[in-house]
């Protein structure tokens, strides 16, 4: 075997000039153990570095946010008491290794994120990423990531709820695994990250420390892929719902019983993160008992001990009189808990083992890592990219009068748009009894039992706009998740995001970074809707291809009062189809029909106005919370004709509509403009609609009425609804369950 | 005064607190009694909720089954107290021989959660009580291993016995003869794979359940 020369410090993913600014703020040369912490605390990952610079300009605030970005989760008031956490975060290397793994993990550690608040953690969303179902090896992954959320979550005992699914080439080799958790808690139960009070102790409760996971963070998260994946494998951790659960159980009682001053899971470097980081946010120092750390098996090293990235393992800070009840109640949950830190008043990160000093450190300097204004460039072929507009091709290809029936069928069985029950089946989506409406629609409604009130929940992403427009591509994510919100009556009240991503050393990749962080911010100032959390995924690229730009947002709204169920996308026999919102255009570019029917890529995505949008939402919130409505749609992937076709599958009854004139027959059906929503309005509630719309200044067009067993739009489709309902629904079983596995 | 259901916690059990809500809702009264509980004392009734009981990572209920608590459960039905198993529940029944049969893996090798409408066969159980036979119900499942199996011959037994409680209208798991849920032959004990607890009010989308849970609490206080 070859001897490596690489330096240490190097094949720990830290650069010459890292390692001379750990020298310099040490002022000698760094212990093994030292830098073996240095590194994975400040790898990209966990030190957000290149990121930072660009997450300050999120808007942040707002009067309902308790807690916002930086903690374990954002936190929320929702009245009579309630706090909401929530947070998002990806696990899109290890899914690509190992995918069962890696998205099992991936929710075991975003609920520890949760319920470390000291929240009971009720739902999870999960947006995921994955090339081209055609592919043998996307099935795979997309079948392992499926079944890892199933069997970890439901096992677990939180809900999936929600998310989405969308399918497009460019995450072939590199599929995301975004997943969202929510929580609820009593506002006195809430919890931070701070090991206050000097001689306090660290408790580290949970599964024993072993070797999986070293280094996951830094080797996996914060490097693309080159080849040979296979060796990264033994990064990915394993996960156990099981302990889990009852880690989730101990955990909140000794929060009701008061018996804990702060709590932060265990994630990404592990000890060495949560130890260093609940000191340094209090102002103090940390000693660590090596030795005390429980560990699945003898003979690990410390650096082992203190990157181990093992999961199911929380921290607690515990004032001493309190650690026999500690104890008490973790043996009860039937989970190990030790005594691994004392809270110092000396500032330093001290590792201790048998007596010996191993590490000694400015406790700060670890979650203080270096930050990165890396270079911007606006790539050199973006205008070039822009300026292939798919809609001149076309629509000269498709001129009014074309019958595009078979163009509707088509759409309908893409995989992005095609029926999704086949994945959420297999998540228990019921569990607490809040889940007034599931998935499948526009937003998930989950009521706060104990209150009037209701959380509208909606994950989106829409990386190809992203790419094409950066900047109008992330305020278009936000005001799609915003707007399903509002579909379900929900007032927006927070966002959490996830910043799927290159290479960020490539100034491409920083470029598109930045602008899409603007973009967003713009949305959402223009919605007052805070930025509470987030998490950065940079190197998502493989064989030198970045993936799109994908920010994917989640977005928590508020239902008040949710007496019934909101109306849901549902036609019903009778009602009218009303489009509300800006006009459709001719806006093809990045859309459905375009890239993923017809291969055609480039031009410009949707224009993106805030304040139309915001009108949009207003209207329809008002119009949802007064149950004015009968049924009611978020018009987005494959544009009007699909959202009414989903309409029309979910009410059971067809419709006939008159396109409208003012633009080209095929844009009117498959143009993907931004801020549209379709609205089934009973007879006798239509002129109050109209009405409602026009004094909101927002445009609403009556396009025909909701009846029979066929989808009809005279001049541009006419198909059988059990024909395109068929369509829609089986692509996805079609692809995935003609598989035979070995 | 309100009847009183024991609803049992495993570590893993996770549906302990909607039983809870679903019987409070319904003008019961509920509290959990802890698997390494010797005494069921108190209640009227017994409910063995659904999820994963010591994580299931062996056959499932099969760790469950020697919890001290299982004992007094026993003693219970062995007095004609009522006890159901949903779900994880039922599986933690039959592994304890209180009810027959076992539980397999879906037909289709995933786990499915969905709504499907079930069929009430005899109104002679504890949650059927004064149900009509016929009744169609719109109930939650959700499991991974509710295929419910068993020999020949105690088919034809329970079938004899009228210990087949509910049907699945269109199956959905592969259950030997659509089987959703059955009791012992006093029909006392009586395991169910759907969730009645998902399904007591209206506002999540059907109040089916209710007519079981109803029955059950009405059943255990007419036998006090």
């Amino acid at each position: 075997m070859a001897v490596d020369e690489t330096p240490l410090h190097r094949q720990l993913g830290l650069t010459d000039a890292e390692l001379d600014d750990i020298v310099a703020l040490l002022d000698r040369h760094p212990t093994d153990l030292e830098l073996a912490m240095y590194a994975v605390m400040w790898s990209e990952h966990c030190s957000y570095k290149s990121s930072k610079v660009h997450l300050r300009r999120f808007p942040t605030e707002a009067p309902w946010v308790i807690v916002g970005p930086g903690e374990g989760a954002g936190v929320i008031d929702v009245g009579d008491g309630l706090a909401v956490a929530l947070r998002i975060e990806s696990h899109n290397h290890p899914s690509a290794v190992e995918p069962y793994q890696g998205a099992a993990t991936g929710v075991g550690g975003i609920i520890r994120d949760i319920f470390s608040m000291g929240a009971r953690p009720i739902a999870l969303l999960d947006a995921l990423r994955f090339g081209s179902l055609d592919d043998a090896r996307t099935r795979f992954l997309f079948e392992g990531v499926v079944s890892g959320i199933s069997g970890y979550g439901n096992a677990v005992g939180v809900p999936t709820v929600g998310g989405e699914v969308v399918f497009d080439d460019c995450y072939r080799e590199n599929p995301l695994v975004n997943v969202m958790c929510i929580g609820v808690l009593p506002q006195e139960r809430l919890v931070l990250a701070r090991a206050e009070g000097v001689g306090n102790v660290g408790i580290l409760l949970g599964s024993a420390t072993g070797r999986d996971g070293i280094g996951g963070a830094s080797v996996l998260a914060s490097a693309g892929f080159e080849e040979g994946s296979e060796a990264k494998r033994p990064s990915v951790q394993v996960g156990d719902p099981f302990e889990e659960k009852r880690l989730i159980e101990a955990c909140l009682a000794l929060l009701d019983a008061g018996l804990a001053v702060g709590v932060q899971d265990l994630g990404a470097a592990g000890l060495s993160c949560a130890l260093s980081e609940t000191a340094a946010a209090a102002g103090n120092g940390m000693d660590v008992d090596l030795a005390s750390v429980h560990r699945r098996e003898p003979g690990m090293n410390p650096v082992e001990v203190m990157t181990s990235e093992s999961q199911e393992r929380m921290l607690a800070i515990v004032t001493p009189d309190h650690v026999d009840e500690v104890l008490a109640l973790a043996t009860r949950w039937e989970i190990t808990a030790r005594v691994v830190g004392r809270v110092t008043d000396t500032g330093r990160f001290r590792v201790i083992d048998d007596a010996a000093t191993i590490a000694d450190v400015p406790c700060g300097s670890l979650g203080d890592g270096p930050v990165y204004d890396r270079p911007i460039a606006r790539p050199a072929d973006q205008d070039a990219l822009q300026a292939a507009d798919p809609a001149p091709r076309l629509l000269e290809r498709f001129p009014d009068g074309t019958d595009l029936s078979g163009e509707l069928l088509a759409l309908l069985a893409t995989p992005t748009i095609a029926d999704k029950s086949w994945v959420w089946h297999q998540y228990d989506h019921q569990l607490f009894l809040n889940t007034v409406v599931g998935p499948g629609g526009d937003a998930t409604v989950l009521r706060l039992k104990g209150t009037s009130r209701a959380l509208a929940v909606a994950t989106d992403g829409k990386a190809r706009f992203c790419r094409l427009d950066p900047r109008t591509g992330g305020a278009l994510v936000v005001l799609e998740a915003a707007r399903n919100v509002a579909c379900a009556g929900g007032v927006p009240k927070a966002l959490v995001n996830c910043m799927n991503f290159g290479n960020p050393e490539h100034p491409e990749v920083m470029w598109q970074f930045s602008e899409a962080i603007d973009g967003m911010s713009a949305a959402c100032r223009a919605l007052d809707l805070p930025v509470v959390g987030g998490n950065v995924s940079f190197y998502n690229e493989s064989r030198g291809r970045n993936i799109d730009p994908t920010p994917v947002v989640g977005v928590v709204g508020l239902v008040e009062p949710i007496e019934t169920p909101p109306p849901g996308l549902g036609l019903v026999d009778g009602a009218h189809l009303v489009l509300v919102g800006p006009e459709t255009a001719s806006e093809l570019g990045g859309s459905e029909w375009a890239f993923t029917v017809h291969g055609l890529d480039g031009g410009m995505p949707p224009a993106a106005d805030l304040a139309a949008a915001r009108a949009l939402h207003d209207l329809v919130i008002g119009l949802v919370a007064d149950r004015v409505v009968a049924g009611v749609h978020d018009c987005a992937d494959g544009g009007l004709a699909v959202a009414l076709a989903e309409m029309a599958f979910a009410g059971g009854v067809g419709f006939t509509v008159t396109p409208e004139p003012a633009v080209a027959t095929a844009a009117w059906c498959f143009a993907e403009s931004a801020s549209r929503v379709v609205l089934a309005v009973t007879p006798d509630r239509l002129a109050e609609v109209l009405t409602r719309a026009g004094a909101a200044g927002v445009r609403a067009a009556d396009l025909g009425v909701a009846g029979g067993d066929r989808l009809v739009a005279p001049g541009a489709f006419d198909v059988a609804l059990a024909d395109a309902h068929a369509a829609w629904r089986d692509a996805i079983p079609a692809l995935v369950d003609a598989d035979v596995h070995v | 005064m309100a009847t009183r259901v024991g609803v049992v916690v495993f570590p893993g059990t996770n549906c302990e607190m909607d039983v809870v809500h679903a019987v409070e809702v319904l003008g019961g009264s509920a509290d959990l009694v802890w698997h390494g509980d010797r005494s069921v004392a108190g209640h009227d009734a017994i409910v063995v909720p659904g999820g994963f009981a010591h994580g299931d990572y062996l056959r499932t209920g099969a760790i469950a089954r020697f919890s001290p608590v299982m004992e007094a459960v026993r003693a219970f039905a062995d007095e004609g107290g009522p006890v159901v198993g949903i779900c994880n529940g039922f599986q933690v029944l039959t592994e304890a021989h209180l009810l027959p049969g076992a539980l397999q893996k879906n037909a289709g090798l995933k786990f499915r959660c969905a709504t499907v409408t079930c069929r009430v066969e005899h109104d002679r159980s504890a949650l059927t009580h004064g149900v009509a036979p016929g009744t169609e119900l719109a109930l939650p499942i959700n499991h991974f291993e509710g295929n419910f199996t068993c020999d020949a011959e105690t088919l034809a037994r329970i079938r004899a016995n009228d210990q087949v409680v509910l049907r699945y209208v269109d199956n959905p798991n592969g259950s030997v003869d659509d089987i959703a849920g059955v009791s012992n032959e006093a029909g006392n004990v009586v395991g169910l794979m759907p969730h009645p607890e998902r399904a007591a009010e209206a506002i999540l989308g059907s109040a089916d359940g209710a007519v079981l849970l109803r029955a059950l609490l009405t059943a255990a206080r007419t036998r006090v």
